[in-house]
């Protein structure tokens, strides 16, 4: 008879013979039991579901340890003064704070570096007070300043290795599923694109959720899935939501500004690349944004349409979006209100992890099949190198984001930038920093006329019979030095504040302290 | 020349706000805030000197506070200040 307890012998021996254990009801600690509980009531006391003290107690984080965060709340965000406040009353030290950048809003940051509660940094950027600081010699290690490819690339090969990431999410259930928003549901916040954080979830050894709306299960759609967060956090609030995704950023009436986007739209419109299915990203700059509305007059004329537009994602390009104009939006952060707003409702608006947006090791990166990007800069100079990270005043206030990331990968990179701002020339001999290499800047648009990489003739040709006024790079600097005359070097110290890494994973180069005068 | 506090420019980003006042010491003194003052600050101060010797102030404290103005920017405000604080037109 072929009954069960018949097989009882052959079972025991495939299981031998397999290595298998022989099954035996409950005997899997790791296998939960039935429970009888209502779904609903049970969800409400998840064992993910713990206080922050009690998250950074279970995750086991130690001294020394590396931390991570994003920055999608922008100037709205908490969470990482919530979080850092909360380890140093835990008696945290010399922790290593990896964020995906740092912004004005993290000068407290400032006093938990001094107590050594921080004591190494890595970041897109530095802005406000707290660049100010660490530009002045606040820290003893210099800052790791990455792209946001390189940092992507860097914790996918472990380089940078991230033992606890805590992740700010407008919307999470009791298990995990964040989202920077939610489908039909009131959340006090919405931040659109979780794109940086999706690579801190995956990649991190321990992951803690922070929300402020804790969602019915399933929080669908979902940016992070439950399988790679450890615990949520509720909180009252995450951050402020005005701040988080503000409204559209509004046209510039600036009319250098303008200047700048209709000579830059020439270059984008005669360089070669502006034909049916064609892909682009723009920053969101005044003149960056007034270039997209310049571009959409051309398509509209000529009937072309983009594939899609890469980015930080803009109402402006959610317009073009929804006009068919692009066919697709894939977004790694989400700029404003509409742009997070387009992700929820439209159906071709795609998010991204910052791996697949711009990992220089990732087949599939997007920036890899981009046509155009229009970028600025705070400096570049005669052989095309751009630096967006130190002022000119040699303090660290601005951030690498996708900068060289975009500019290489892309096939036409332009930076648009002003000949001078106010006393400071844009075009000089030498950056302060090397942020973007000048192999991979083709053409710098300034209101004194447009200069292209001596390495790409053909586009310099295409745009002087386009009738662009094609310039050379050094009559630009020699026209910015005739105009306010010759820079005092500034007082740089001797120390190493930070080092630039490249978005290959080498050394780019390092930034120095600064003294006052 | 007699000189009356007066000021010339405003805090908008590419001016300079030029306030003179009646000299504490003998000589022109120029008490200069700027962003750019690092690689500037010489420059800057060199022409607002330059452009009170012109007009013929000797004694003279100039607070200068500067929103990365240009050099032609920086002589207008000046003179204006001058003008304002001499009663005089520097223009005859």
């Amino acid at each position: 008879m072929n009954k069960i307890a018949n097989r009882v012998k052959q079972i025991e021996a495939m299981a031998q013979k397999t290595g298998f254990p022989v099954y035996s009801e409950g005997k899997n600690p790791l296998v939960r039991g039935k429970i009888a509980t209502p779904r609903k009531e049970l969800q409400q006391a998840s064992p993910k579901l713990v206080s922050l003290e009690e998250a950074i107690r279970q995750s086991g984080l130690k001294d020394g340890m590396t931390i991570s965060f994003h920055h999608h709340f922008r100037s709205g965000d908490k969470v990482i003064n919530m979080v850092v406040d909360k380890l140093a009353e835990m008696g945290f030290k010399h922790l290593h704070l990896a964020a995906s950048s740092l912004i004005d809003v993290h000068e407290p940051l400032i006093a938990h570096i001094r107590n050594g509660i921080i004591s190494r940094i890595s970041t897109s950027g530095l802005r406000g007070a707290l660049g100010a600081a660490i530009s002045h010699g606040l820290m003893d290690e210099p800052v790791i300043f990455r792209s946001h490819g390189g940092r992507a690339a860097a914790i996918a090969n472990g380089e940078l290795h991230i033992d606890v990431a805590f992740l700010g999410a407008p919307s999470c259930d009791s298990l995990g599923n964040a989202c920077g928003y939610a489908q039909g549901e009131n959340v006090k916040s919405i931040c659109g694109s979780l794109g940086y954080a999706k690579v801190d979830a995956q990649y991190a050894d321990k992951v803690v959720i922070i929300t402020d709306s804790l969602m019915p299960y399933p929080n669908t759609p979902n940016s992070i899935s439950e399988r790679d967060v450890d615990f949520v956090v509720e909180v009252d609030s995450i951050g402020d939501a005005a701040k988080i995704s503000s409204g559209a950023i509004r046209d510039s009436k600036n009319p250098r500004d303008l200047l700048l986007a209709q000579t830059a739209a020439k270059v984008v419109i005669n360089g070669g690349y502006f034909q049916n299915g064609f892909s682009i990203q723009t920053g969101t700059g005044g003149a960056s944004l007034a270039v997209v509305k310049f571009i959409r007059e051309k398509m509209i004329e000529k009937n072309i349409k983009a594939s899609f537009a890469l980015g930080g994602i803009t109402t402006h390009m959610v317009k073009l979006h929804e006009e068919g104009l692009i066919e697709r939006l894939i977004d790694v952060q989400s700029f404003d209100r509409g742009a997070a707003e387009s992700l929820i409702n439209n159906r071709m608006h795609k998010e991204v992890s910052a791996n697949e947006y711009a990992s220089a090791l990732e087949i599939g990166s997007a920036v890899h099949w981009l046509d155009m990007v229009i970028l600025s800069a705070l400096e570049v100079d005669v052989n095309f190198n751009a630096n967006v990270l130190v002022g000119s005043d040699g303090v660290i206030r601005g951030a690498i984001g996708g900068h060289p990331d975009t500019a290489a990968d892309a096939a036409l990179s332009i930076i648009v930038c002003p000949l001078l701002r106010g006393r400071i020339p844009c075009v000089v001999d030498e950056v302060t920093t090397l942020i973007t290499p000048g192999t991979s800047v083709d053409v710098i648009v300034t209101d004194y006329g447009v200069a292209v990489n001596p390495n790409r003739p053909e586009i310099a040709e295409r745009l002087k019979v386009a009738h662009v006024n094609v310039v050379q790079i050094h009559d630009l600097k020699e026209k910015a030095r005739k105009i306010i005359g010759d820079a005092d070097p500034l007082p740089f110290g001797e120390r190493t504040v930070g080092i630039v890494m490249s978005r290959d994973g080498s050394v780019m180069d390092i930034v120095r302290n600064i003294k006052d005068k | 020349m007699e000189i009356n506090t007066a000021s010339a420019g405003t805090l908008e980003s590419g001016d300079i706000l030029v306030e003179i006042i009646p000299a504490r010491q003998k000589g022109i003194e120029i008490i200069l805030s700027s962003a750019v003052s690092h690689q500037f600050g010489k420059q800057i101060k060199q022409v607002i000197f330059q452009t009170l010797s012109e007009l013929n102030v000797t004694d003279a404290t100039v607070h200068a506070t500067d929103k990365g103005a240009l050099d032609c920017t920086i002589r207008a405000r000046v003179t204006a200040a001058v003008c304002r604080a001499t009663k005089t037109d520097v223009w005859k």
